[in-house]
This record gives structure tokens, C-alpha cells and sequence, in this order.
């Protein structure tokens, strides 16, 4: 049950976007982002929108794909667009009951639904063509320069690797611990709040403990293979700008101008 | 020349109560002398508790003696400056295969020690794919550890410190937790880079079979070394083992009823052939 | 063997587990989706010791979690004493407390300040009151030979061979009629493995408690059961007294198992044209041969 939760769900295949150092697309996602925020005509979603789909068709992930992951948050969404819809004052459209809603209410809402919806199929392009591998290399590189602030980046970036390499096998031992007291005849369906919450800690005591167990035995094994930080540290994968990250730099950069530049432009201005 | 030699070596566990008190103080190591020569395949049996992985973790400094000396490969494991230089010297492989893999794909996992060396990216490459090589699991290069079964996680755990370039590896009840086809696997690839690599081997173990071709073995109990010998030497002492809760390979175990019953035969029988040759002699 | 299944069952009395034609699909829906169990029919009566064996994935383990709800067949059904336990209102949380299941590794699932409230864990949700559920408790602890100073320490306190003793009195503590226990001797040193093995071997025999010991090794089960079940790629290989799976040496070597050593050696001593039959399966079996067959039996 609890081993079908799948994390970081790459979507393998070949494709140019794929190929992108991790650099590259974390700076990118971050960038297109911004653009969402800064746009206050319909122009700049035109060109978000069609260069998010270009991107998409590159990466040849299926659009249905993309789609199946978002289904949880379209909950989310519906709500904050709903409120946008009903709470905004302004010149009323249609009015029953108690609820009015305005011209500006139905822009907002319609920006916003927009804008979430372009967020979550940004950031999910990411993280469907870049293994979590490579998206901790790339966070480690990228974020070094914040290291002369004293952030120990090389260390956040191994916790993270660590720890998407031990959730599987801390989701099934979850899963054998709760059978082990299934088995003593626990109940943990039945009951109020708070006498399931108790009834959980025959589940929890010993999951923290195997945790902690497995955390001293890894960090022997890591001492024991010369493990000391990342100083003085090798790669054997190391991340290498192509010309590719060139081009897609480039493109990132014509996007950002002219977007920004067409999306804040008065002219197209409806509000 | 002694690759391993450890002398006088001390070693406790100090329990401490909420306020700090000391309850209880347990000898893990009590004044342990040995000296492992280079080449040998080694094998250290012991109860549960005897001490046999406190001493694996003297061999590579992730512990300290102490009172007394461990030196590896001449250098003292008391030597700060030596540390990395140590554990580069003698690798080490642990119980669980699942608690010191490191890397999401094989060939990641295999290149972390070296990565943490500073070797170079090339070469790097190339360690790693020797040492796949030496353990039989390069096809599986590309694979996620979480899909292995536990023979293939273990052998990868052994590949991780061959491309270490280690001396010697010290081996901790790597099989306890396998199933006998994943206990072979295991066996034989130690046994492989011992002969083919000239690689120092030290096999810790509950079972008594894969201990039967080693040059020497050690018998640890309550923190002391109570046997030292051949596995012929050891195995004819079966009830001194059966006193210390070990036991004997089954073929060794059938001569020693046998001979009991006064059959004439030799103590310390090792192998199946062995024993059939000698028992057919007592024929007519 | 499939046909066998339903008129064995039906013929004795005294069975208490009959697993009828059960299929079990994992992952059903996902790509991981396989075949865990295929058509498997077993019938276990009352008081019987079986052993379980096959290497890791053939899905023995499965099984074992399908005896107690845990797990339930795609296909197929398994009677408990006569009742369908997937009969609608069947009460599962009675079936765990017959059907008592050790996991691998028990050790881990302690939790608790004390042995003994560890132990009352599942009595108590049986909904036994506090007193009677440390009687049992105690009983339990008695049983599995854990020593009666211990049981107000921590059992995070104990070593690793008490802890497994806990954690099976944990189990034994419900009364079940059937246990099932999941390679209870890892990593246990051999008198570890023999004192674990010999406590089970008694509770069979004393308390008439049903055992299915899932184990790896040849050696342990060939000393203490009464018949092998051979598990492999979720099918029921072999199923038969020790002496007659053991003459499969061949396919048990085939699917990555062993005979144990004992059979080895039987058998090349016949090869070598000594006149002993081939089925010892234990040391005091395979001595008394050879010396038979040398001739020695009187001395």
C-alpha cells in the first residue's frame, strides 16, 4: 500500500531537454517563474504559454503524463480561484444570493488559474527530465556560489540524495512494521483522533529506531569509504556546460526580454 | 610483513545512566595481540558479543584502541593525520546490504570512495568499471541498488571498496543476512579477489562453512582470542567450539560421531571428499 | 497435485488450514505487477512441524502473510478450521490471534519500556483485562526461556538473541494454535540458531502448537520437521517428508538450494560403492548408517 507512492518521478526517454545540464533547467524554471509574476496583460501568457508548449514538445513527455500529476492540486486550485471569484469588489456581472461577481473578480480568478496551473506544468518539466540525481548535482553546482555565505551546500545536496535513496526502503519497512503489529492484533482503523494516534506508536517507536540505526550504520559505511565533506572531493559524473546549454541559455534570455518587455506593455493592458 | 597487527589492544563500552553515571562497563577487547599477514584470507568466528565487530572496526580507525596499538599497513590508527590513508588501506564491507549503499545506481555507488579520494573523473571511470568487473556485477552498472537481491547488493558493496584500491578488506558477517544462493555469491567473490588480486581478506562469520578454506582463523570470545589456528587445527577441537557456541561444518561434525564411536579417523575433516576417502578406507 | 488438494483436505479431520487454489497478484495495476503466488494448494493439519524453503523472492514470505489476513488472494481461498476467511463478517483480528506470525527480524518491532508490557501487547488487544494479559505475558516470556530478572528492563537494553526471545513471547503471549515464524534464527550464532530451533520444537510438542518455520537452511529444518514444503517462483515445488525432498538434491540445486551436507556426503559414499541408503538426512542418521554398513553396529 504505502510502497505506491512514487517520489522525483522521472520520466524516462531520450530527448533535448532531457540532455540540458540540471543547471541550466533549475535556472530556467526559476526564470519562467518570475516572468509569471511580472506579466499584467494577456500578450505575456500568450508567450508563456507557447514557449512552455514548445518545451514541452521537445521533451517529449507525454502532455497526459504531466496532466495525471496534477490531478491533486486542481482541488487546491479550484478553491483559491473560487474565493479570487467571489470576494474581489468591482463592476458585477451576474449576482444571486448573497455572492456577486465582478468583471475584475473573473480576471483575477482566470490569471490565477492560469498562472497555477502554468507553475505546476513548469516545475513538473523539471522534475520529469532530470533524475534526482542530477537535480542534486545541479543544485550542489549551481548553489555553490553560496557558499561564501557560510550555507554548506555540498552537505544539503547529499542529505538529499540520501535521503531519496532511503525512502523506498523506509516506506517498506513502514509497511513490515505495521503487518509485524497487525499481526499482534493492533487496531489502527478503528476509533477517535486520539486513540489512533496512540494507537500509532507501537508503528512509530520502532520505525524512528530502525531510522536511526540505519543512519549509524551508513555513516560508518560513508567514514569507512573516506567520506570527510566536500572538500578535496572528486567527481566522477561532473556536470559540463555543451553547446546545447548555450543555445538554451540564449533562448531562456530572448524569452525573459520579450515576455517581460510585451507582457508588462500597456497597450495590451485590459484591467 | 603484517598488513594488520594489533597489540595489546583495549577497547570498552561505557554505559552512562540520565545523569551521566557510569552503570556498567562492557570489555569488547581485552588486550587483543594479533598479526594478519598480507595475502592470507583470514576468517574471525565468535559468538554474538564476542567482540569480532569491534575488532573489524579497529582495522579501518572508525574506532580507536584505548590502551595498546593498531597498526594497518604500518600506520598507527592513532594517527590523525593518517586516517584517510588508513581507510583507503582496509576497506570494509558491512552486514546490512541495504545501510551502506550510497549511490541511486550501481556504478555511482561504486565510484563514492574514489570520488572522496579526489581521484580523478577518468580515472574513476576506469576503477569502476575494474571492480564491477571483479565482482561479476558490471552488467548491472546502470541499475538502482533497491532492485538488486542481497548477494548482488553485497558484491556491490565489495566492488565500492575494490575500487578503493585497498590492500585488505575486512569482511563483517556480510552473509548473516542473505540467503544461502546470495552467501555464496558473496563467499566466492572474496575468495576470487583474494587469489586473483593478491588482496588481504578478513571474513567475519556465524557460518562455519565459509570458513573452511581460509589460511587462518581466529576464535574470539568475551573480547579475547581463545583459538588461533588452521581451519584443520580448529575443527578438530569440537567441543571447545561447541563450548564457546559455535559448531563445526556438518562433515566434520559426522567424522568426530564417527570416531567416537570408534571408527579411525583423524580429526579436523574439512571437505565431503575428504571424509568419503577416509571412511571408504575403513572398509575390510 | 491440484487435484490432490481438495480430496486430501476433505478426508482428515484435524486439519486446521486448507489453502485452496490461491492465487496472489502484486502490484496489480502498476508496472511491478507480477505473479507472487500461482495456484497454490496446501493443506496443514493440527500439530504438525512443516518447513518452508526457498530463496528469496519465490514467495514464501507471501504466503506465510496470507495464513492471517494480512494478505488477501487474488484468486482462490483459504479455510481456517473449517471457515472461509474471506467469507463477509469473517473476523480477521480472531483469525491473528489463532494464527500467531513471527516476521523476519522480530526484534525490530519492539517497542515498549518494558519486556513485559511489550509482551501484553497483544493480549491486550484482545481486550483482555491487565491482569490476565500479564499472566500470559509471563507464561509467554517462561516459555521462550527468557530469564524473569529482565522483565521490567528495556528490551532496547537486551542482546540481540533475548530480544528475538521478547519478540517471540510477544506472539506466543496471544495463544495462537498455529505460529508461523520468518527465518527466526538470522544472524543468531549457531547455539543461538539450536536453542531458538529446539524452544519451537518444544512448543510443538508440548503445547500441540501447529509450525511452519520459513527458513533458508537445509540443515536446521532436516533436524526438526515433519515435511518440507519447496517453494519457488510462487509455486509449490516439492512437498514431502525431509528424506524424499532431499532425494531431489538435483532440482533443489537447480532453483539455487542445497541438500544439506549430510546428503552430500551419503551419497558420494554410495557412489564410491559403499552399501548405504542415501536418505540420512541428519548427523545421527548418517552415522548409524556407516557404521552399519561397515559393520560396526555392535561396538
Amino acid at each position: 500500500m504505502l510502497r505506491d507512492i512514487t517520489l522525483g518521478q522521472y520520466y524516462q526517454t531520450e530527448s533535448v531537454i532531457h540532455r540540458l545540464d540540471p543547471r541550466v533547467k533549475l535556472l530556467g524554471t526559476i526564470l519562467f517563474f518570475v516572468s509569471l509574476f511580472l506579466f499584467n496583460n494577456p500578450v505575456g501568457y500568450v508567450i508563456a504559454i507557447v514557449f512552455l508548449a514548445a518545451v514541452i514538445i521537445m521533451s517529449k513527455v507525454p502532455f497526459s503524463f504531466m496532466v495525471k500529476g496534477m490531478r491533486t492540486i486542481v482541488v487546491l486550485m479550484l478553491i483559491t480561484v473560487l474565493i479570487n471569484l467571489f470576494v474581489t469588489q468591482g463592476d458585477v456581472v451576474v449576482s444571486f444570493w448573497k455572492l456577486r461577481i465582478t468583471k475584475q473578480g473573473i480576471i483575477l480568478a482566470a490569471q490565477l488559474a492560469l498562472r497555477i496551473s502554468l507553475l505546476i506544468i513548469g516545475s513538473s518539466i523539471m522534475t520529469l527530465t532530470t533524475t534526482p540525481n542530477h537535480l542534486t548535482d545541479g543544485l550542489e553546482k549551481g548553489l555553490r556560489f553560496l557558499k561564501v555565505i557560510k550555507v554548506p551546500v555540498h552537505e544539503i545536496a547529499m542529505m538529499m540524495s540520501i535521503a531519496l535513496r532511503f525512502i523506498p526502503i523506509l516506506l517498506e519497512e513502514t509497511d513490515r512494521i505495521m503487518k509485524a503489529q497487525l499481526a499482534r492484533g493492533a487496531d489502527l482503523e478503528s476509533g477517535n483522533v486520539f486513540k489512533r494516534i496512540k494507537a500509532m506508536v507501537p508503528i512509530l517507536v520502532p520505525l524512528f529506531i530502525s531510522a536511526f540505526r540505519r543512519a549509524g550504520d551508513l555513516a560508518n559505511a560513508m567514514e569507512a569509504r573516506c567520506y570527510h565533506g566536500g572538500d578535496g572531493r572528486t567527481k566522477m559524473k561532473p556536470l559540463k556546460y555543451k553547446s546545447g546549454d548555450a543555445i538554451a541559455y540564449l533562448i531562456l534570455a530572448a524569452y525573459m526580454v520579450l515576455s517581460i518587455y510585451l507582457g508588462r506593455l500597456s497597450l495590451f493592458k485590459i484591467m | 610483513m603484517d598488513i594488520i597487527k594489533t597489540e595489546d589492544v583495549l577497547y570498552e563500552y561505557i554505559r552512562r545512566d540520565d545523569e551521566g553515571e557510569v552503570t556498567g562497563i562492557t570489555t569488547a577487547l581485552d588486550h587483543i595481540s594479533l598479526g594478519i599477514k598480507k595475502g592470507d584470507f583470514i576468517a574471525i568466528l565468535g559468538q554474538n558479543g564476542s567482540g569480532k565487530s569491534t575488532l573489524a572496526k579497529h582495522f579501518n580507525a572508525i574506532l580507536t584502541p584505548e590502551e595498546g596499538t593498531v597498526w594497518v599497513d604500518g600506520m598507527d590508527t592513532n594517527d590523525v593525520d593518517k586516517i584517510w590513508d588508513i581507510r583507503q588501506s582496509a576497506g570494509m564491507v558491512f552486514q546490512n546490504p541495504d545501510n551502506q549503499i550510497i549511490g541511486q545506481v550501481v556504478e555511482e555507488d561504486v565510484g563514492f570512495g574514489p570520488e572522496n579520494m579526489g581521484v580523478p573523473t577518468e580515472e574513476i571511470w576506469t576503477r569502476v568499471e575494474e571492480s564491477l568487473k571483479a565482482v561479476g556485477m558490471y552488467e548491472y552498472r546502470k541499475h538502482s541498488p533497491n532492485k538488486l537481491s542481497g548477494g548482488q547488493k553485497q558484491r556491490v558493496s565489495i566492488a565500492g571498496v575494490l575500487a578503493m584500491k585497498p590492500k585488505c578488506i575486512v569482511l563483517d558477517e556480510p552473509t548473516a543476512m542473505l540467503d544461502p544462493q546470495g552467501r555464496r555469491e558473496v563467499i566466492e567473490a572474496a575468495r576470487e579477489l583474494n587469489k586473483k588480486e593478491g588482496v588481504t581478506v578478513i571474513l567475519i562469520t556465524h557460518y562455519m562453512e565459509e570458513v573452511v578454506n581460509a589460511d587462518k582463523v581466529f576464535v574470539m570470545d568475551s573480547g579475547k582470542i581463545a583459538m588461533k589456528g588452521t581451519p584443520k587445527q580448529i575443527f578438530s577441537l569440537v567441543d571447545d567450539l561447541k563450548a564457546l557456541r559455535l559448531d563445526v561444518p556438518q562433515v566434520t561434525l559426522l567424522a568426530y560421531e564417527l570416531k567416537k564411536k570408534g571408527l579411525d579417523l583423524p580429526d579436523g575433516i574439512l571437505t565431503v571428499d575428504e571424509f568419503v576417502n577416509l571412511v571408504s578406507q575403513q572398509r575390510g | 497435485m491440484t487435484a490432490s488438494c481438495q480430496g486430501e483436505a476433505k478426508g482428515e479431520e484435524s486439519v486446521s488450514i486448507i489453502i485452496d487454489h490461491v492465487n496472489y497478484i502484486f502490484g496489480k495495476g502498476t508496472e511491478m505487477e507480477h505473479k507472487a503466488l500461482r495456484d497454490i494448494c496446501l493443506s496443514i493439519p493440527d500439530g504438525q512441524f512443516i518447513g518452508i524453503i526457498g530463496h528469496t523472492g519465490s514467495g514464501k514470505s507471501t504466503l506465510m502473510q496470507h495464513l492471517n489476513g494480512l494478505l488477501k488472494a487474488s484468486e482462490g481461498t483459504i479455510y481456517y478450521n473449517g471457515e472461509d476467511i474471506y467469507e463477509k463478517g469473517y473476523d480477521l483480528k480472531k483469525l491473528r490471534s489463532k494464527v500467531g506470525l513471527v516476521f523476519q527480524y522480530p526484534e525490530h518491532q519492539l517497542f515498549a519500556e518494558t519486556v513485559l508490557a511489550d509482551v501484553c501487547y497483544g493480549p491486550r488487544n484482545q481486550g483482555l483485562d491487565k491482569k490476565e494479559c500479564e499472566l500470559r505475558a509471563y507464561d509467554a516470556l517462561k516459555k521462550v526461556g527468557f530469564p524473569e530478572d529482565y522483565i521490567y528492563s528495556s528490551p532496547f537494553d537486551l542482546s540481540g538473541g533475548q530480544k528475538r526471545r521478547v519478540a517471540i513471547a510477544g506472539v506466543l503471549a496471544m495463544k495462537p494454535e498455529v505460529l508461523i515464524l520468518d527465518e527466526p534464527t538470522a544472524g543468531l550464532d549457531p547455539k543461538g540458531r539450536d536453542e531458538i530451533l529446539g524452544l519451537i520444537k518444544e512448543l510443538q510438542k508440548k503445547e500441540n502448537i501447529t509450525i511452519l518455520l520459513v527458513s533458508h537452511s537445509m540443515e536446521d529444518v532436516a533436524e526438526y520437521v515433519d515435511r518440507i514444503v519447496v517453494m519457488n517462483k510462487g509455486e509449490i515445488l516439492l512437498d514431502n517428508t525431509p528424506k524424499k525432498v532431499f532425494s531431489h538434491y538435483k532440482e533443489l540445486e537447480a532453483i539455487g538450494l542445497s541438500a544439506p551436507q549430510v546428503t552430500y556426503i551419503m551419497h558420494a559414499l554410495r557412489e564410491n560403492g559403499m552399501n548405504v541408503s542415501e536418505d540420512a538426512t541428519t548427523i545421527s542418521e548418517a552415522a548409524e548408517e556407516i557404521l552399519r554398513a561397515l559393520g560396526r553396529t555392535g561396538s
